[in-house]
């Protein structure tokens, strides 16, 4: 287990919710590919900061970066799950096409 | 040696269950091979040795963003019933934009041997946690709960019912016309 294991199994993570986010339709199925791509971005962040001393500090800024992303990916599902609603209100479907006009 | 291997399991089911989450056809089962995939990876986080994020993980995201993330998916259906179908489109373009994006990633983690040496930092403990966050990033910390206040109140906003017919019962809007004329239409009006 090294540092170029952890960053091989995050970026082949990340593929994956590329992949996701390239051949889903449905909206809330592109925002799980997301949730998987922030994922592997935080496991970056806590590889590196066990693998690598920090230039200055205690050494725990790779864990607190990871922890602001984690609040800033929940703030993301909540304000990304209340436009689903309001698409799946307006048209009735949630196709991600359908989020181009999304005034009822 | 049991630790790599450890890894490469840990590693494997992680993959496997991400795929999952991107290939599986019912939207419902998605979100749950994404809880699992999220649950795998705070297992990465304790044997990277970051106990308190490995904590956090399983509370937050699987806990909550899951749980948050299935009710998105139940409220947002539009037949009755189990399966939620989740139709997959351009299948090649997918694969080849997520296979040129790892290729070029991966060679540039293989093209940079410097990475996997060097010394090792000590481990970082919540104590280590609880001051960075308190004492050095004091002023982030605070931005963002204000950012996660403003994203909760703006989702409510967003999400909110806005139907003109739905509004308090037994309230009636009178006209301004109604209301500079006789008061008998206006009568008429409150009671229906």
């Amino acid at each position: 287990m090294t540092l170029s294991h952890c960053l091989l199994l995050a970026s082949a993570l990340f593929a994956v919710g590329v992949y996701g986010i390239l051949t889903r339709r449905q909206i809330v199925a592109v925002l799980l590919s997301i949730e998987l791509m922030a994922n592997a971005a935080n496991l970056v962040f806590v590889s590196f900061s066990r693998f690598r001393p920090s230039m200055s500090g205690s050494g725990a800024q790779g864990q607190i970066f990871a922890l602001f992303s984690l609040a800033l990916t929940v703030a993301e599902v909540a304000v990304g799950l209340a436009i689903v609603i309001l698409v799946y209100r307006a048209h009735g479907d949630t196709r991600i096409d359908l989020a181009s006009e999304m005034k009822s | 040696m049991t630790a790599s291997v450890g890894f490469g399991f840990m590693a494997a089911c992680t993959l496997v269950s991400a795929i999952f989450v991107v290939r599986s056809k019912n939207l419902i089962r998605a979100a749950l091979w994404l809880g699992a995939t999220l649950l795998l990876t705070a297992a990465l986080y304790a044997m990277l040795d970051a106990s308190f994020l490995a904590g956090v993980q399983v509370l937050l995201y699987v806990g909550g963003i899951s749980t948050l993330l299935i009710f998105g998916v139940m409220m947002t259906r539009k037949h009755e019933g189990l399966v939620v179908e989740a139709e997959t489109v351009n299948v090649p373009r997918g694969v080849f934009a997520a296979g040129a994006l790892f290729g070029g990633v991966a060679a540039a983690i293989k093209m940079t041997p410097e990475l996997d040496s060097g010394v090792r930092p000590p481990v970082v403990t919540a104590n280590d946690l609880g001051r960075g966050l308190l004492i050095d990033h004091v002023l982030a910390f605070e931005v963002v709960s204000l950012l996660l206040l403003v994203a909760i109140i703006g989702a409510v906003v967003i999400a909110r019912k806005r139907d003109p017919g739905a509004e308090v019962p037994g309230f009636v809007r009178r006209p301004l016309a109604a209301k500079a004329s006789s008061a008998k239409p206006v009568a008429n009006e409150v009671s229906p």
